[in-house]
């Protein structure tokens, strides 16, 4: 029995650390390679081992899929490809393959230069990782081999992320990575056709929110940086360079501009300024307005947001910077939050999640003492507040892109196992599908029941649909043909051409049977009785009566001879072919039970 | 199968495919050329050419000098400027499902026919296709729309006045269906219908039919396209090539294995190698440039600029042209620049490469950025005031009947220090120069065309391999200037098949077979046997259900057992609902062992005759006869159905069943 299975390496019933094997139709895929932000020992990459102690991961897998930038999505790629070593292609849009080396470079420098990690993978290694890559285009049909095909589809989570359809034959999955059911102010929507495949396999980070709308938040954040600014205040953005950095860059520029402030907004590091021009680049993939305006404006290019200098942070009066990193546990959002926590006018929003342990964490879970390096503690008297900006689907959008592509089945990750249950629920009432939420190292098996297609012959078809496009329900007329299978070729054909295909002959097998019958009148007389008789009841049938005097029903043969010996009896010879054995043997039962008596 | 050929020019094709049920429009070229036969339509008002006398006839009847200017011994249709239109009558365009356009200057004839024909359907082409096609048309109907004329000649189109005119006019093909230039709000209507695919998307049309582009290596987002069936294949290459310049190469793999290669698009300039042309319009523009002149170069907003610019980028210090001002001015200079650099997934790898690091993917950026390189929408406005000579200007329309072209042509026409350099080889350089003449610039014909050349194809052809090749006449002798080459066709076998203007072409296919899916629960109740060795056979008896052109084998339905109704059952009731077909059968009989199965199943008095052809078996007890034959086993009984029932199967036993 084919079968689809399923075994989340990472981002089983967790956030972090994404990594799916998926088996169908006898091909092995990975989807996602991800680290977890919230650990530092071996569980930050997924258990290859898994894969690893059955041989090696060329052999085992048919590819790598990467659905999106983020680390949590590829940071394990160069451990998992250079060091762990796998050989085979691993596909990613355009976007990902240009933004993602510099990410896992900027990764490498975290744990390698700051952590003083020894054994993590160098920037040769994520070179020659990414010399494995192949880029895919939106709705392009790559295909691995000669079976395994896959697509991409957009995601809007980030610049570049894509969902990817898997497909051996007519089974398939859709693995979504993150997406974002609503257009924000730099992507567009998730969008998806459809496909209806045996498995969608979801994230469900929002599985249980329903987040209000956009707008009110917006609004929110722009009141908060407002109001700081307004009573000269200093505020802190902390933010991942790509993602939601630009989302806010562009709402504080639309709202500088219309309100004409005067303050200055920052971006710290090169890296953002690098970012924004790939956004620049990659224009075709944000949403229709900014694609439809860049030649007259490019939204990227910021008219009130400058380069940050180290200095500038001592500066007087108000100001708002966006520092990375975003969780406030290195960095320069650190070191500028470490500068400004003790002033109660100043202000730090937290745009994202932050996983436990950093500061943003903390100062998030209400701590407000802080102990740094060197035993000092640090008052945080600033305004903190958090804003989910995340784009993420929530639970109405998980819905919304279950209903898009009409799956079979449907399989959680990327999510908390409690919320996940939730949903899961909410899934399986609502669209009566089965739902599935593995753990890590858990396997889900899914048996399918894949139909064949094979090549029919024109004639046989044509002959079958000449006969009418809609047979009646009740009375469904049968294709009857030979299905020649030759290696793998299937072919249907009509058993005449089977036949001569293969240089055989027919045998033709015929019965004759005799009707006995009793009936004085002359030969011809009786056969036409028996003519009008079959006429009569057999409406369905062609029944005809020759000039030679036999009587045929289709191609059932009837003629009535003398008998030898009693001339009050006629004998009745019913003839047919095999195929016609229905009939015939119909005929002669209906015949045995005798003439009716002529009305004369 | 068949093909509709609605467009006789070789490179702006518009073919009609019917394959299975679906109508595809291959491309929606326009054939400009028409507008050679037109004066040109000056941006400021010209007294050279409102002064041209007008033409009369041989005998001196001057009804037509209103219509007809001549100039230099050419006569010009002194009106707005027409464009011939693909075939609208050899089939109802209405029918047509889809459009597949294969690159932007293959659908500049789209708004004719989706606005004016009833056609309801979705046209497909690549984004940069769309946008940069958008652009082209833009800036057409900006060119006619800003300069209008009163007046509209249509007395020279009558076909007893039409062949008393000079050549070319005398020989001009369809004029009265000669067309004028569409508006914006037709080219937005019409850019509305399409819908963006990607490189190898593959695109289902009703079920039947799945097209998808390919990258065909001539311009942005520029493709052939796949039609195909599961049994059938048509490629359609339209403007390829294998020259490495800014777009992504070239699939031609994905080419392989077609029953029908429909070929267009080749290069116009068959004899000049683009790279040497590229050299000498370097050298030329250096060499005028040096002497103090000014250089024209007309040419479209997209496309061949690109590589011109970065060549000339490489080139500009090295020949000590670092302070000549370049200027590129259309109404679409500026989109079309910034376009040009968002498009990294349709690039060369090298380009691609840069995007990656990140840096735009083309050089005029720095071009712009460093002030060599300025670009304005017309030459009113901003540009008078920073025009300095001598200078070098790229702008349109490459036809020199309308655009800011037509004003440099007047103003720098005069100086034999000027040149004019002819890149694109649409249109004949000589033609469209005449209504200049008598002129004193240098003119230089360096035609830049990178699409495929007959070398090419033939290593094309050869490497995948097309079953048939369908291609415009043109293709199929040499060209009409240079009769002697025979290396300048195309060579294959069997011949391509050659179409024409309004022609209507059977395409050789015999389609065979069809995809069906058997559902699992039939396969699962199939029984194949081994016939010969690695060839098994099963019979199949199923139900056909046939929907949106799939077509799917589901198992019988059960057999309902008879309920135990009240009424007796007439006799007609009897009748088999459904018409259970048996088997053929093959095989023969031997005969001994038939007796042998007979005597072991009850039957004693078995008989044997032998007869020419094969044998008599005689049951005598049962007055029972079985003729047995090579090919043929005919069973005379009784009315017993149990004992015919029971012969039969034996018989069957010896028997294959197909």
């Amino acid at each position: 029995m084919p079968e689809i299975r399923v075994t989340p390496l990472g981002a089983g019933q967790d956030v972090g650390r994404s990594c799916i094997l998926v088996s169908i139709g006898g091909k092995n895929v990975m989807l996602d390679c991800g680290m977890h932000m919230g650990f530092n020992d071996d569980r930050r990459f997924p258990d290859f081992s898994y894969i690893t102690r059955n041989g090696r991961l060329t052999d085992f897998l048919d590819c790598v899929i990467i659905s999106h930038f983020h680390l949590d999505h590829c940071g394990a790629l160069p451990y998992f490809s250079e060091m762990v070593g796998y050989d085979g292609p691993i596909y990613m849009t355009h976007p990902t393959q240009a933004i993602c080396p510099i990410l896992l470079e900027d990764y490498r420098k975290i744990a390698v230069d700051k952590k003083g990690e020894a054994n993590f993978f160098t920037s040769q290694m994520i070179k020659d990782c990414m010399k494995k890559v192949v880029a895919v285009h939106l709705h392009q049909t790559v295909q691995v081999d000669d079976e395994l095909e896959i697509k991409a589809y957009y995601a809007g989570h980030v610049l570049g992320a894509a969902m990817f359809q898997i497909k051996v034959g007519s089974e398939s999955v859709v693995y979504t990575g993150d997406y974002n059911m609503t257009p924000d102010r730099h992507l567009g929507a998730a969008w998806i056709d459809k496909c209806r495949p045996n498995l969608l396999i979801t994230e469900s980070t929002y599985a249980t929110t329903i987040r209000d709308s956009k707008r009110c938040r917006e609004r929110d954040f722009l009141k908060k940086v407002h109001e700081a600014v307004e009573r000269g205040g200093k505020v802190l953005i902390p933010v991942f360079a790509l993602g939601r950095a630009q989302e806010l860059c562009i709402l504080l520029e639309t709202f500088w501009e219309r309100m004409n402030l005067k303050a200055p907004i920052y971006f710290s590091t090169g890296l953002t300024e690098k970012a924004n021009h790939y956004y620049k680049l990659f224009i075709t993939w944000t949403n229709q307005k900014i694609r439809k305006t860049f030649v007259q404006r490019n939204m990227f290019e910021f008219k009130h947001i400058k380069a940050f200098d180290r200095a500038f942070a001592d500066n007087p009066g108000p100001m708002v910077v966006f520092a990375t990193p975003g969780m406030l546990h290195a960095g320069q959002s650190l070191q500028i939050f470490r500068k400004w926590a003790g002033n109660e006018k100043n202000m730090v929003i937290m745009p994202g999640y932050c996983v436990q342990g950093t500061v943003g964490h903390k100062i998030l879970s209400g701590q407000r003492k802080l102990e740094m390096e060197g035993r000092q503690v640090l008052e945080v008297k600033m305004q903190v507040e958090y804003m989910s900006f995340s784009a993420h689907a929530d639970a109405k959008g998980i819905m919304q892109l279950v209903g898009q592509a009409e799956p079979e089945n449907v399989l959680l990750v990327h999510g908390e196992a409690k919320k996940m249950e939730f949903l899961k629920q909410k899934i399986e009432q609502e669209f009566r599908v089965s739902c599935y939420m593995p753990a890590n190292g858990e396997t889900v098996t899914l048996p399918t029941s894949p139909s064949i297609p094979v090549g029919i012959s024109l004639g046989l078809l044509k002959r079958e649909m000449a006969q009418g496009l809609l047979p009646d329900a009740k009375k469904p007329r049968l294709l009857h043909g030979t299905l020649i299978m030759k290696d793998s070729n299937f072919r249907l054909v009509s058993s005449e051409q089977a036949l001569k295909e293969l240089g055989l002959a027919e045998h033709q097998l015929r019965f004759t049977c005799r009707v006995h019958l009793h009936d004085p009148r002359k030969e011809q007389e009786t056969a036409m009785r028996v003519y009008s008789h079959l006429k009569s009841v057999l409406k369905e049938h062609c029944v005809q009566h020759l000039p030679d005097g036999s009587v045929t029903v289709e191609s059932i043969l009837i003629q009535a001879a003398a008998h030898s010996e009693d001339p009050g009896t006629k004998v009745l010879l019913v003839s047919w072919t095999y195929q016609d054995e229905e009939l015939g043997s119909h005929l002669t039962s209906l015949l045995k039970k005798g003439l009716p008596q002529a009305a004369s | 199968m068949k093909l509709y050929c609605l467009s006789g020019h070789p490179t702006l094709p518009c073919n009609v495919l019917k394959f299975k049920s679906t109508t595809i429009m291959l491309d929606c070229g326009l054939d400009m050329t028409s507008t050679l036969n037109f004066l040109p339509l000056p941006l400021v008002q010209s007294p050279r050419l409102s002064n041209l006398p007008g033409w009369s006839l041989k005998d001196g009847n001057a009804f037509l000098d209103k219509e007809l200017k001549e100039c230099s011994g050419h006569v010009f249709v002194d009106s707005v400027p027409e464009f011939c239109l693909p075939e609208t009558e050899l089939i109802d365009l209405s029918t047509v499902d889809v459009i597949l356009i294969s690159n932007y200057h293959c659908m500049m004839a789209l708004p004719y026919i989706t606005e004016h024909t009833g056609f309801t359907g979705t046209v497909y082409a690549t984004e940069p296709t769309v946008q940069i096609g958008r652009l082209l048309m833009e800036e057409l109907v900006n060119f006619i729309e800003r300069v209008p004329k009163a007046q509209s000649a249509s007395l020279w189109k009558n076909k007893d006045i039409q062949r008393l005119l000079p050549s070319p006019l005398k020989d001009a093909v369809e004029v009265s269906t000669w067309r004028r230039c569409y508006t914006m709000q037709e080219v937005n209507s019409a850019l509305s219908k399409i819908q963006l695919v990607g490189y190898s998307q593959k695109i289902e049309l009703f079920g039947a039919v799945q097209v998808t582009p390919l990258s065909s290596g001539y311009a942005l987002g520029s493709s052939n396209w796949i039609i195909q069936s599961h049994y059938e294949k048509v490629s359609y290459v339209s403007g390829s090539s294998l020259l490495t310049t800014h777009p992504q190469p070239m699939d031609q793999a994905s080419l392989k294995n077609s029953d029908v290669l429909v070929l267009t698009g080749l290069t116009q300039i068959p004899t000049a190698n683009p790279d040497g042309m590229v050299g000498e319009f370097c050298s030329n523009l250096a060499l005028t440039v040096r002497n103090g002149g000014n250089v024209l170069v007309p040419c479209y907003p997209s496309g061949v600029i690109y590589d011109l610019l970065e060549c000339l980028y490489q080139y500009i210090d090295s020949a000590g042209l670092s302070n000549i001002p370049f200027y590129f001015i259309s109404p679409v200079a500026n989109s079309s620049l910034e376009f040009s650099q968002i498009f990294a997934e349709w690039l060369c790898h090298n380009k691609q490469t840069k995007v990656y690091l990140p840096e735009p993917p083309f050089p005029h950026a720095e071009l712009i950025q460093t002030n060599k390189l300025k670009h304005y929408p017309s030459l009113h406005g901003d540009f008078s005031s920073d025009f300095r000579q001598p200078c070098v200007v790229f702008t349109g329309h490459p036809s020199l009947r309308f655009g800011d072209v037509v004003h440099f042509m007047e103003l720098w026409g005069k100086s034999s220090l000027n040149t004019v350099i002819f890149t694109e080889p649409d249109f004949s350089y000589l033609e469209a120069l005449a209504p200049y003449q008598p002129l004193a610039m240098k003119c230089i014909y360096c035609p830049i065309d990178t699409r495929l050349n007959f070398i090419q194809v033939s290593k094309l052809l050869k490497e995948v391999q097309p079953l048939h090749v369908v291609c415009p006449e043109q293709y199929t002798q040499p060209p009409p200037a240079q009769s002697h080459r025979m290396d300048l066709m195309i060579d294959c076998q069997p011949p391509a098949m050659s179409y024409r203007r309004a022609e209507v072409l059977a395409l050789p296919f015999k389609r065979r077979y069809e995809k069906i899916e058997i559902m699992p629960e039939l396969a699962d109740s199939l029984v194949p046997m081994e016939i010969k060795p690695g060839i098994s056979l099963a019979t199949v008896s199923a139900v056909l259900h046939t929907k949106d052109n799939k077509h799917v084998l589901q198992p019988p339905p059960r057999p309902t057992q008879p309920t135990g109704g009240k009424k007796r059952k007439r006799a007609s009731d009897d009748i088999p609902d459904c018409k259970v077909l048996k088997p053929l059968l093959s095989g023969s009989i031997p005969v001994e062992q038939f007796v042998q199965a007979l005597e072991k199943h009850g039957f004693s008095d078995v008989k044997v005759e032998d007869t020419a052809k094969g044998h008599i078996v005689l049951l005598q007890e049962a007055e029972t006869l079985i003729q047995i034959e090579e090919d043929s086993t005919h069973i005379i009984c009784d009315n017993d159905e149990m004992l015919r029932v029971r012969l039969r199967d034996l018989v069957l036993k010896f028997l294959q069943k197909f």
